[in-house]
């Protein structure tokens, strides 16, 4: 059997960077092909040469056995490659038919397209209303608006990049039901992830990417996760380990607390109570867009709030600003590096001295010693093998990665008695990611309390002593996590998530 | 005092007229930040149409020359400030507030020759006699052409924004322009298109102004109604019909306050002066009043430089 989608030596080559380097796969009919990688190892830019939107230094690729050259997505749409994006290609403020409309090449006059909508979406268990404005819509309906964009197109090639990192488990085991159905009746799906236990289950070949180079190929039904993981990274894991400890008196807790959301789309916090201890992680997990934002603003200090829903060993702190909460031992690292926990055209040790410069004691008088403040960032840097040509670099100049161990380090290097991060390891690589998880653990080993907010599952599971959910604002009562199934902890995130108002 | 002296029909006629070029600017600002952009150069590009429809009128004695050279004229300074921030990335306040200057500036140069001159009156329409019918006829059936090509406009924008593709895909090059990239539409080009439009549109508000309401060429005429225009755009929420209601109002007032100046009315004439400026604001910003929903209607890429990366 010919293959129905062939790259031959494809190489993309960016200043300073070769992003994909002498890359080659084919993918049958009917195949599910799993590309999978670390963030960074290329697979990003190896989709987007396939969808016409890079074009390639050099390498070929055919599609149905002629030479395939996207000029443009309008191409690849033609052809019969249609794809899923990992960051929604979505406008919110229009509508899911406007949306869908947008991602086709030869659109039906409103009413049909609707009509179809309805049509397509259920027959795949994907219902979805096409009057409704995307902006109000949660994550996993999102991406059925994603996903129902493609299947009217009849692809014969759809690619997914990441697909299931914003879905509770119930909505993947819909999703996965649908990619069958794709599979079944023909359609070849080129999946992206770096979720192993998913491509075991679904997949029925995988080429594994690292900086840009194809370093194996698998059957992922064949051999274990943990030899797709080390294929992956290239080495084997350390995974993190908490040293046994019991858990003390409640350092922070919030009673009651209601707020509304700052932003247009945000979701506002609804009756939220927890207790966090002395010695533990607690793990809040959910959907994003379900109040994570909004949580780590009220308990960083940036929303205010009745000064008795906060309270800090006891004492009322709500209407206390960051810097007080600080001097107090309350530390925060919120998810968006860029912009947020970091200044992006300032210097690490500006940066530094932004968040460290009072329990660092870096301002005599009203001044700054910037002495202090660099040798704070050379600390960071050592400790948390931050890669960067000095203390003096902006932060922009940062990878992803590198800045996220530069902040969380700058956090945990001040010694809180209470830290909460929001998203600490999005988007660093595994190696880096396992040592932030570790270092949080040790905190907690000296008796700091721990909040962590995150989207991966998988990590919350690793290091959490309680976990909880947060859905539509509202936080689920706090589980031990060895209890845990992964479908009650699916339950606890809402389950498949807006089904029933999708109905409507 | 004498409210007998103000004749209503008169004054909706009067309104009309008044607030022709300001409608015509904003419904042009209107799309161009619809599609992301925001061009602060609006009064500057009225001027520049003020001038080169004044100069053209003169020239040719023929004042329907002269309105499409005003729209030409301020489109092609739309388009230096399409250049730099479009290809060469620059900050869209600087760059609108220095258009703003530049225009003034250079509108004062080129009309030095023609401060004192007059150009050939256009007719208006009289609709086969219709003119005539009390009360509306003076209101409906008698106006200039441009008036009804303002109306026909903020309709045409209206439908364009809501029923074709073309509109469809401008909105989506405000509300997202990394997505709208990503699904192979061209941002920069769409802007171009959208900024070239709104030049166009301020231009010949700007011809209007010194061809049928003063009508004389005058250094900084426009006296500030380019930025009326953008506010009226911004608390009109991004709307054709409220940019319609906002640039009548501000019309309307205008012109109120001149006929009660005229009739003796007691109130210090920098109060009634500054009461357009103040009224339409104020009741715009009662309309738009609902925070939420104001920033939701924001183009959420308004301003914002797009850069395709990788």
């Amino acid at each position: 059997m010919t293959p129905l989608f062939q790259i031959e030596g494809l190489t993309k080559a960016y200043p300073g960077v070769v992003a994909n380097d002498d890359v080659s796969f084919s993918i049958g009919k009917g195949e599910v092909h799993a590309l999978l990688g670390e963030n960074g190892a290329g697979k990003s830019t190896l989709v987007k040469m396939i969808y016409g939107l890079v074009r390639p230094d050099s390498g070929t690729m055919r599609f149905e056995d002629a030479s395939y050259t996207p000029a443009s997505p309008h191409e690849a749409r033609q052809a019969g490659i249609a794809m899923v994006f990992q960051h929604f290609s979505l406008f919110d403020a229009l509508d899911v038919a406007e949306n869908v409309a947008l991602g086709m090449e030869d659109p039906p006059p409103k009413k049909t397209l609707a009509a179809r909508i309805r049509e397509v979406s259920e027959a795949y268990g994907l219902p979805l209303n096409p009057a409704r404005l995307v902006g109000d819509l949660s994550a996993g309906e999102r991406q059925r608006v994603e996903i129902v964009r493609c299947l009217l197109q009849d692809p014969k090639l759809l690619i997914m990049d990441e697909p299931t990192s914003v879905l509770t488990p119930q909505e993947v085991k819909i999703l996965f039901e649908t990619l069958r159905k794709l599979q079944s009746e023909g359609t070849s799906i080129l999946y992206i992830s770096h979720k192993l236990e998913e491509i075991r289950s679904l997949c029925d070949h995988a080429t594994i990417l690292r900086l840009g180079k194809v370093v194996g190929e698998a059957k992922p039904r064949d051999v274990s996760a943990r030899d797709l993981a080390a294929m992956m990274v290239g080495a084997e894991l350390k995974v993190p380990q908490a040293q046994p400890h019991e858990s003390g008196a409640v350092a922070l807790a919030l009673k009651h607390l209601s707020v509304a959301s700052a932003s247009a789309f945000g979701t506002p916090l609804r009756d939220v109570s927890l207790e966090l201890r002395k010695g533990e992680v607690l793990g809040i997990g959910g959907v994003a867009g379900n109040g994570q934002d909004e949580l780590l603003a009220v308990l960083s200090g940036e929303q205010r709030t009745t000064p008795a829903a906060v309270e800090l060993d006891g004492t009322p702190i709500g209407a206390l600003g960051p810097v007080e909460r600080r001097a107090m031992g309350l530390l925060a690292a919120p998810e968006e590096r860029l912009g947020h926990a970091a200044a992006p055209d300032m210097s690490l040790y500006e940066n530094a001295a932004l968040s460290g410069w009072l329990r660092k004691g870096m301002v005599r008088g009203k001044l700054i010693d910037w002495k202090k403040a660099r040798g704070f960032a050379s600390e960071i840097i050592n400790v948390f093998d931050v890669r960067t040509p000095g203390t003096g670099t902006a932060a922009r100049a940062l990878s992803g990665g590198n800045l996220q161990k530069f902040v969380i380090g700058r956090e945990i290097l001040q010694d809180p008695d209470v830290l909460v991060v929001n998203q600490p390891t999005w988007g660093v690589d595994a190696a880096a990611a396992s040592a932030i998880r570790q270092a949080l653990l040790d905190l907690t080993a000296k008796g700091a309390a721990v909040l962590v907010i995150s989207q991966d599952l998988d990590e919350l599971m690793e290091i959490s002593t309680r976990f909880a959910a947060l859905n539509e604002g509202r936080l689920s009562a706090p589980q031990p996590t060895r209890d845990l199934t992964i479908e009650a902890i699916g339950l606890m995130m809402g389950g498949a998530h807006g089904m029933e108002t999708a109905h409507g | 005092m004498d409210f007998g002296s103000i004749n209503p029909v008169l004054l909706i006629a009067a309104l009309l007229v008044a607030s022709t070029p300001i409608l015509l600017a904003a419904i042009g600002e209107l799309v161009v930040e619809r599609s992301g952009v925001l061009n602060l150069g609006v009064e500057g590009m009225m001027i520049v149409g003020a001038v080169t429809g004044f100069i053209v009128t003169v020239e040719t004695q023929v004042p329907a020359v002269g309105f499409v050279a005003g729209a030409l004229g301020a489109m092609v300074l739309s388009l230096i400030f399409g250049v730099l921030t479009q290809v060469f990335l620059s900050n869209q306040v600087a760059t609108g507030l220095g258009l703003t200057l530049f225009g003034l500036g250079v509108s004062a140069l080129m009309g030095q020759q023609y401060a004192q001159m007059r150009t050939p009156v256009s007719p208006r329409w009289e609709f086969f006699g219709l003119n005539e019918t009390p009360v509306l006829g003076p209101i409906l059936f008698n106006q200039h052409p441009v008036v009804y090509l303002s109306l026909f406009l903020v309709a045409a924008v209206w439908w364009f924004l809501r029923s074709t593709r073309r509109g469809m895909i401008l909105r989506a090059v405000g509300e997202n322009h990394d997505a709208a990239h990503a699904l192979g539409y061209s941002v920069i080009g769409t802007r171009f298109a959208a900024i070239a439009f709104g030049g166009a549109c301020a231009g010949l508000g700007g011809a209007f102004l010194s061809l049928v309401i003063v009508p004389q060429w005058t250094d900084g005429m426009t006296a500030g109604r380019g930025w009326i225009a953008l506010a009226i755009v911004v608390f009109a929420s991004w709307k054709a019909w409220r940019v319609l209601l906002g640039a009548y109002l501000f019309g309307g007032v205008s012109v109120l306050q001149l006929n009660l100046q005229a009739a003796g009315f007691a109130i210090p004439v920098e109060l009634l002066s500054m009461s357009p400026y103040l009224i339409t604001i104020l009741v715009l910003v009662i309309i738009s009043s609902d925070r939420r929903r104001a920033s939701a209607n924001a183009p959420a890429s308004l301003g914002r430089p797009f850069h395709a990366s990788g």
